[in-house]
C-alpha cells in the first residue's frame, strides 16, 4: 500500500522537475564506476590508440588511479608506430597522445626522424584533420623533449591556411573542396590554431588572433538553449566521421576554445552564462551509457575546470525534498564541475515562487556556511512556507573580487524544491443517515491514523456520510491530489467516488436511493476503503475503514446486469488452457481366429453348392463347339474380367476409371453375350422344332 | 399314438414333396441350389454379426445384400426359365439368363462401391 503511494509521489516529483528550474549535479562517484565499467576492454587490450587515449584520459580526469594492465602492450605498439617511417599522421598523433598519458620510455632519436616529417605535413596539409594531427603531434613532442626543435618558422602562413577554412558563422570546413561546414570541425580548428600559436617561433600577427576571437564569439552566438538553462552546439552535419552529435560538437568546441584561450594572451570575453550553460549541458546528461559519450563529457568538463578564463560553479542540492515535520535544513552545495571545492562565497536565497501561483515572495537571506561539510545551509525555512512545490532562486556571491573574473556563477539559479510534511487528519467520522429527515441512525468515529473496522448497515432509503478534515503543519487547508472512497462488493465489483472538500472539511454523502442502479441492485456487504494521497503529504494513506451491509431492493426486470468481473490483466498473457485432443477410440475388433473361422464358414456353402451341382449330374454338354465356342469362352472371360475389375475397384481404383473400363468391357460383353446366347437360343429352337 | 401318427404324416408329406421335387428339371434344381447357397452365405454373415458386432457396418450390409440380391435375381431367373409359367412362354431362357448376368453385374458394381 505504501509502495504504491511512494511510487505516486515519485511520479509527481519527476513531472514537477520538468519545469524551468532543474538541478545539475557535479561529477560524482557514479561517473567513476561507470568509467571503470565502460572503459575496460572486453578482450584485454585496446582496439586502437584512440580508444586507449579516451580510456586513459577519462581515468586521469576522474582521478582513477588504476593503471591499466595493458600498459606494456600499449607502450610497445606506441614505440612501433613512432619508429615506423610509414605510419599515418593520425596514428602518430594518437600514439603520441597515449604516450603523453602513459609516459612510455621512448628513444629520443625517434623524434628526430618524425619532426621533419611532421613539419612538412603541416606546410602541405590540405585538410583540417591533417593540420590538426600534425600540429597536435608537434605540440605533444614539444612537451616531451626540449632537445628537439619543433618551432614553426612559417607559423603565420599555417595559421592563415587553417583560418581560410573558417566560415562566416564561426563554423569550419574539413577541407577546401568540401563545402559543408561543421561545429565539430570548428572545435578542432581552434585547437589546431592554439597549437600553431604555441609552436610559433615568432609572435603571431595580432589581427589574426582577433579574427579568431571574432569567430569564437560568432560561434557562441549560435548556441542552442534548453529550457532548463543548458546551452549546447547543435551539429547539423552528418558525415562519414560518425558519432558527432551535439555532445561531440559541444565538447570539441569547449576544448578548442579553452586551449585557444590558454595560449593566446588576449582576453576572450567569454560570456559567463553561456559557459555555465555549456557546463550544465554536459552535467545534465548524467552518466552516459557509452564510452565515447563519457569521454566527450569528461574531456569537456576537464577543460572547463582548468581553463583560466571562465570556470563555471555549479550549485546543487543534496536533496530537493525537504520535510517540514522533520525540520530539514535547506542545504546547498557549490562546486566546480568536477566536484572540487569552490572558493569562498556566499549563497543567497533571493526569491521563492510557489508553483501553484505566479506570485513570489522576495526574501534576501544569506545561507550559513558549514566549513566541516563544505555545505551552505539554512536552519529554518521562512515562516510562511507550507507544504507544496516551490521554486527557490539562489544567487552565488563570490567574496574575492578577483574570483569574480574567473568563475562563472551565472547570476540567479532556480531550483525546484518540494516541501513535505505530515498532514493532520481530524474529525473523521462515518455515519448512516435517514434519507428524508437527515436523522443520524448510527455514527462512528474514525481514527484514520490507526486501524478501523466499522460495521454499518443501511437500506436504499438511507444515506452514508463520511467526513474528515485535513490540516497542513501551518494550519492551512490542503487539497490532496487524490481523495477517493472505494466501495467493494463481495463479488469484487468496485465503485469509486471522489471526496470533495470545502476548505478543510472533506465530506461525501452517498444517497443509496440514487445509487441503486449504479450498484446493480446488489445487496450485501460492501468494504469501504479511503485513499488520501499527495506528493507533499508524508502520511498518505490507503486504508480499509470497515464495511457497510447494504439492503437494496430486488432489481426490476429491465435492470442492467452487473458487468463481468475484470480479469486480472496479467493472467491474460499467461499460458492458455491446454487443448486436449480427443481421438475416437478404435472399434473393438473380434479375435483374428474367429474371423478366419467365419471366412471358412462363408466358403462352406460354396463348396456345398459345387457338391450339389455334382450330385445333380451337371454337365457341359450344351457348351457350343467349333466357331461359337470362341464366343462362349470370350463371354465367360469377359464376365470374369468385369468381376476382376470390380475387385480392383474395391482395392485401389476410383469410380471414374472403373466406369470407363466398365463401359468398354460392357460393350464387348454385350456383343459376345449376344452372339453366344442367340446361338444357344437358335440351337434349342431347332431342337424343339425337330 | 397321436405323436407317431403325426410323425408319420410328416414323413409322408416330406416323402411326397421329395418325389414331387425330383420331377423338376435339372436346370431349375441348379438355380435352387444357387439360391440356397446364397441364402446360407448371408445367414452365416448374420450370425457372425450377431456374435462379433456390426463394426464395419457397410461391409456387413454389402456382404448380406450381395447374397440376398443375387438370390432374388436367381429366383427371378427361375420364374422366367420355368416352362410351366405360361406367361413367360415366349421368352427364351437365354434372354432370361442375359438379364440375370446384367442385373448381377450392376448389383455388384453398387455392392463394391458400398463395400468401402
Amino acid at each position: 500500500m505504501m509502495k504504491v503511494l511512494g511510487f505516486l509521489v515519485l511520479l509527481a516529483l519527476s513531472s514537477a522537475l520538468t519545469c524551468e528550474a532543474a538541478i545539475f549535479k557535479p561529477i560524482s562517484h557514479s561517473h567513476r564506476s561507470a568509467a571503470l565499467e565502460l572503459f575496460t576492454p572486453a578482450d584485454g587490450s585496446f582496439k586502437s590508440f584512440e580508444e586507449a587515449y579516451e580510456a586513459l584520459r577519462t581515468f586521469e580526469v576522474l582521478g582513477i588511479k588504476k593503471q591499466p594492465d595493458q600498459r606494456a602492450d600499449t607502450c610497445a605498439s606506441v614505440v612501433d608506430t613512432l619508429s615506423s617511417p610509414s605510419s599515418a599522421l593520425k596514428d602518430l598523433f594518437q600514439a603520441l597522445r597515449v604516450n603523453g598519458l602513459l609516459n612510455c620510455e621512448l628513444n629520443k632519436k625517434a623524434f628526430a626522424g618524425i619532426v621533419p616529417r611532421l613539419k612538412d605535413a603541416v606546410k602541405i596539409a590540405s585538410s583540417l584533420l591533417d593540420s590538426y594531427y600534425s600540429v597536435g603531434s608537434l605540440v605533444l613532442i614539444k612537451g616531451l623533449s626540449s632537445d628537439v626543435d619543433v618551432h614553426l618558422e612559417s607559423a603565420d602562413s599555417v595559421f592563415r591556411a587553417i583560418k581560410a577554412l573558417g566560415q562566416s558563422d564561426g563554423r569550419w570546413r574539413y577541407s577546401s573542396n568540401n563545402p559543408e561546414s561543421s561545429t565539430y570541425a570548428a572545435g578542432i580548428a581552434f585547437e589546431s590554431l592554439a597549437g600553431v600559436i604555441s609552436l610559433a617561433s615568432s609572435e603571431i600577427d595580432q589581427s589574426l588572433i582577433s579574427m579568431v576571437k571574432n569567430d569564437i564569439s560568432k560561434l557562441l552566438g549560435g548556441l542552442e538553449k534548453y529550457d532548463d538553462g543548458a546551452y549546447y552546439f547543435d551539429e547539423k552535419l552528418v558525415d562519414a566521421q560518425g558519432h558527432q552529435g551535439p555532445l561531440a560538437a559541444s565538447s570539441a568546441v569547449v576544448c578548442g576554445i579553452t586551449s585557444f584561450a590558454t595560449v593566446s594572451a588576449e582576453n576572450l570575453n567569454l560570456p559567463g552564462d553561456k559557459i555555465l550553460g555549456l557546463a550544465r549541458f554536459f552535467l545534465g546528461i548524467g552518466v552516459p551509457g557509452n564510452a565515447k559519450d563519457l569521454y566527450y563529457q569528461v574531456e569537456a568538463l576537464a577543460s572547463l575546470e582548468n581553463n583560466r578564463v571562465s570556470m563555471p560553479l555549479i550549485l546543487s542540492l543534496p536533496t530537493n525534498v525537504l520535510s517540514l515535520t522533520r525540520k530539514d535544513p535547506l542545504k546547498v552545495n557549490v562546486n566546480t564541475v568536477l566536484g572540487a571545492a569552490a572558493p569562498s562565497l556566499t549563497v543567497k536565497l533571493k526569491q521563492i515562487f510557489s508553483s501553484g501561483s505566479k506570485d513570489s515572495s522576495v526574501i534576501d537571506q544569506d545561507l550559513k556556511f558549514d566549513h566541516k561539510n563544505a555545505v551552505h545551509y539554512l536552519d529554518a525555512l521562512p515562516k510562511d512556507i507550507d507544504v507544496g512545490s516551490y521554486v527557490f532562486t539562489f544567487e552565488v556571491v563570490l567574496h574575492d573580487s578577483e574570483h569574480r573574473m574567473i568563475y562563472a556563477t551565472g547570476g540567479r539559479t532556480k531550483v525546484p524544491i518540494h516541501i513535505t510534511g505530515v498532514i493532520k487528519v481530524n474529525n473523521a467520522e462515518i455515519s448512516a443517515l435517514d434519507s428524508d429527515l437527515g436523522n443520524v441512525e448510527t455514527r462512528k468515529k474514525l481514527d484514520l491514523a490507526g486501524e478501523n473496522s466499522v460495521c454499518l448497515s443501511a437500506n436504499h432509503l438511507q444515506k452514508l456520510r463520511l467526513s474528515f478534515q485535513l490540516t497542513s503543519p501551518l494550519g492551512h487547508a490542503l487539497k490532496p491530489h487524490q481523495a477517493f472512497l472505494k466501495l467493494t462488493h463481495e463479488s469484487k465489483l468496485e465503485h469509486i467516488f471522489v471526496v470533495h472538500n470545502s476548505g478543510k472539511q472533506f465530506e461525501i454523502i452517498l444517497d443509496f436511493l440514487g445509487l441503486v442502479e449504479k450498484f446493480f441492485y446488489l445487496s450485501g456487504r460492501y468494504d469501504i476503503e479511503l485513499t488520501v494521497g499527495d506528493a507533499v503529504m508524508e502520511n498518505s494513506f490507503l486504508q480499509p475503514l470497515g464495511s457497510v451491509e447494504l439492503d437494496l431492493p430486488e432489481p426490476p426486470e429491465k435492470a442492467a446486469l452487473p458487468p463481468p468481473l475484470v480479469v486480472d490483466p496479467s493472467s491474460r498473457f499467461g499460458p492458455k488452457e491446454e487443448i486436449a485432443h480427443i481421438f475416437r477410440a478404435p472399434e473393438k475388433r473380434p479375435p483374428r481366429n474367429l474371423s478366419y473361422a467365419f471366412l471358412a464358414l462363408v466358403l462352406l456353402p460354396f463348396v456345398g453348392f459345387l457338391v450339389g451341382l455334382l450330385r445333380l449330374g451337371v454337365n457341359l454338354k450344351n457348351f457350343p463347339t467349333s466357331a461359337p465356342a470362341t464366343f462362349a469362352i470370350l463371354f465367360h472371360l469377359a464376365i470374369a474380367a468385369v468381376l476382376s475389375l470390380y475387385f480392383l475397384f474395391w482395392l485401389k481404383l476410383n469410380l471414374f476409371i472403373t466406369l470407363k473400363a466398365l463401359g468398354f468391357l460392357g460393350i464387348f460383353l454385350l456383343f459376345v453375350g449376344h452372339r453366344t446366347l442367340s446361338h444357344l437360343a437358335s440351337t434349342s429352337a431347332k431342337l424343339k422344332s425337330a | 399314438m397321436a405323436k407317431s401318427s403325426a410323425t408319420k404324416d410328416a414323413q409322408a408329406l416330406f416323402h411326397s414333396l421329395r418325389s414331387a421335387y425330383a420331377a423338376t428339371p435339372t436346370n431349375l434344381k441348379i438355380i435352387d441350389l444357387y439360391v440356397v447357397f446364397a441364402i446360407s452365405t448371408a445367414l452365416i454373415q448374420v450370425v457372425y454379426m450377431a456374435l462379433v458386432g456390426s463394426f464395419p457396418f457397410n461391409s456387413f450390409l454389402s456382404g448380406v445384400l450381395s447374397c440376398i440380391g443375387t438370390a432374388v435375381l436367381a429366383v427371378c431367373l427361375r420364374i422366367q426359365v420355368n416352362k410351366e409359367n405360361k406367361e413367360f412362354k415366349d421368352l427364351p431362357p437365354e434372354r432370361a439368363f442375359a438379364d440375370f448376368v446384367l442385373c448381377n453385374l450392376v448389383l455388384h458394381l453398387v455392392i463394391m462401391n458400398f463395400l468401402g
